[in-house]
């Protein structure tokens, strides 16, 4: 099992089609699968143990993935924006390797013997040779992708997936060949990130047009949907929350016809911006998407029609549903405490997934599953009656004041419906009498004024006592990472 | 001859162009035939004086998963061909993929 087997698919059924499209570059899916291979005899004839990639979105992104399958050597991208220290750090830890860089990425490189740098375009030049294409190994327990962790919390792990992880999440969520000949989904989440893996094995699989922004620009993402007449989108929800405010502004047009489905997921979404998207692109089918990368990407769904239901519905049941992340797609879920008990409906805890896409392991800490192949997530939730999953924050970012578990997100949601409140974020302070306490960080709309008191009024009205943030400090700005991750510990460093 | 089947084992078809992967499939050793003749490793040279029977003539579809009865077998086709798949003497039925939304 080996995920150039998708590619190989793909060129087998539908070579003349359209892979990718870059700028004013576009290749087929027999070229994308040439490029591949031309890739996988170079990294096979470097010897690296890796091929690591540190480049923007480009097609040298999906040659270098589906190439190091072809040659049986693990993958890894890289973020580029990490600083020139963490970046070295991260490519001694893949070492020997071979690195396809892109032109704004190779000054970030210290040279060593055991790293081999190639430009990206070099890569795409590779002349064809005689000889017998490399064959694939079938090994599915061999590792296709390592991934690092953001390091939101700590020194970043590498999250390793195995061509069998990866298949099963393909074969287990798409259907070969569906897209329509005029189909196109614009990608513009970075290719270190699960989601820019994931987007180019279902794309491919699904026989569908890429078409790549080499950054994420709201207003270019406009430019480039209505330019190239895409269809789909995947977007992390400030990605969505950025272009909802370039359409809101009247910046650009909001008429994009060829748009018919946009799939978000990599951060919680606030209420307020998948309804104002919904409002403002009526003809556009919404998917949340929940995953992660220990899960080879998505493991819960919440569909269109979900989507449609809840924002008609005045049943207030129905109506936070806009708030789920869906009914699990391929895989298991279960809630359960801390203690390892299975809990049942509108009970909160621990979500654990299980399936055949949950790799669950990192190098060196190896696997995480439990005896009987769950993973524990470390997301907070609770499933409804109906099976709808709902997350309520990450397990290390629990307050324990007294004794009692204390859900930021709840918090939070209440600050947010106060309307001069744009952002919030609570964490836990050190406190003396209750171990720990309840701070929040508060993000002011423009031009708008609320006094500390009055926030804590709201809280207490809507939760309870505990709840209330014993400090609330205002900010200009909270603290993002590139793909829409909020740094809780930056704020909690703040208030330690 | 019956043989083991590894999860991601690629096989052709002895007597057309079918290809499978295998997906999962139950421990021992089984018959698994391609429009009546025994598959054969996708490496392997294809063997001579064979023939399709056309008892089991007819296209497996490339993209298509391919079950038997409790699914404990599951074959992806690789690349599609003339010839059904069998499997210890029973047909393969096309299994239906779980729609979902596009969601990545």
């Amino acid at each position: 099992m080996n995920i150039a087997t998708i590619l190989d698919m793909a060129a087998e059924a539908f070579g003349e089609r359209t892979a990718l499209v870059a700028g004013t570059s576009r290749y087929c899916y027999a070229d994308l699968r040439a490029h591949a291979l031309r890739a996988a005899r170079m990294f096979k004839a470097s010897g690296a143990g890796y091929v690591a990639l540190l480049d923007v979105n480009s097609p040298a992104g999906p040659a270098a993935l589906f190439g190091a399958a072809y040659a049986g050597i693990p993958y890894v991208p890289i973020n580029y924006r990490l600083t020139r220290t963490e970046i070295n750090e991260l490519l001694g830890r893949v070492a020997p390797a071979i690195v396809v860089v892109g032109p704004g990425q190779r000054p970030q490189i210290d040279e060593r013997a055991d790293l081999t740098i190639v430009d990206r375009d070099d890569v795409l030049a590779l002349a064809d040779t005689d000889g017998e294409p490399p064959v694939p190994p079938e090994d599915g327990r061999a590792i296709a992708v390592q991934l690092f962790t953001s390091g939101t919390t700590g020194k970043p792990k590498a999250a390793i997936l195995r061509h069998e992880n990866l298949m099963s999440y393909i074969v287990g969520t798409v259907e070969f060949a569906s897209a329509d000949t005029d189909d196109a989904i614009i990608v513009a989440v970075p290719p270190y990130h699960i989601a820019g893996i994931s987007a180019v094995l279902s794309s491919t699989y699904a026989c569908r047009r890429m078409v790549q922004l080499e950054r994420f620009d709201p207003e270019l993402w406009i430019e480039t949907v209505r330019r190239e007449r895409v269809t789909h989108a995947f977007l992390v929800p400030t990605m969505l929350q950025r272009i909802v405010e370039q359409l809101e502004a009247g910046a650009s047009s909001i008429d994009l016809p060829t748009l018919r489905a946009i799939a978000y997921g990599g951060g919680k979404m606030p209420l307020v911006t998948i309804e104002k998207a919904m409002r403002l692109l009526p003809h556009v089918d919404f998917t949340n998407a929940y995953g992660l990368t220990e899960t080879s990407s998505t493991i819960a769904v919440l569909t269109p029609e979900d989507h449609r239901t809840a924002f008609a519905s005045h049943d207030p049941a129905i109506r936070r549903r806009l708030g789920s992340v869906g009914k699990p797609a391929a895989v298991e879920i279960q809630i359960r405490d801390e203690a390892g008990k299975v809990l049942g409906p509108e009970q909160a805890g621990l979500v654990f997934v299980r399936g055949p896409q949950v790799s669950g392991e990192y190098l060196a800490l190896g696997s995480q599953l439990d005896a009987d192949g769950w993973f524990p997530t470390k997301d907070r939730g609770y499933m409804d009656a109906d099976g709808y999953l709902y997350l309520d924050g990450r397990a290390d970012d629990v307050i324990v004041r007294g004794g009692e578990n204390i859900s930021p997100g709840e918090i939070e949601d209440v600050l947010l419906s106060h309307p001069a409140v744009a952002d919030a974020v609570c964490v836990a302070m050190p406190d003396v009498e209750w171990g720990e306490a309840v701070a929040a960080a508060v993000v002011l709309k423009p031009g708008a004024q609320v006094s500390v008191a009055e926030l804590q009024e709201l809280v207490r009205s809507k939760l309870r006592s505990s709840r209330v943030p014993q400090r609330i400090v205002f900010k200009d700005a909270l603290p993002y990472n590139e793909t829409g991750k909020l740094l809780r510990r930056v704020i909690r460093q703040e208030f330690a | 001859m019956p043989m083991p089947l590894k999860a991601g084992a690629r096989l052709k078809s002895a007597v057309s162009e079918t290809q499978v992967m295998v997906v999962k499939a139950p421990p021992g050793e089984h018959d698994l035939r391609c429009g009546g003749v025994e598959m054969i490793a996708a490496t392997a040279p294809p063997p001579a004086g064979v023939a399709l029977d056309p008892a089991y003539a007819g296209e497996t579809l490339i993209g298509k998963r391919y079950v038997n009865a409790d699914e404990s077998l599951e074959l992806l086709c690789t690349k599609g061909g003339q010839g059904v798949l069998s499997f210890n003497g029973t047909l393969l039925e096309i299994k239906q993929a779980k729609q979902l939304p596009s969601s990545d």
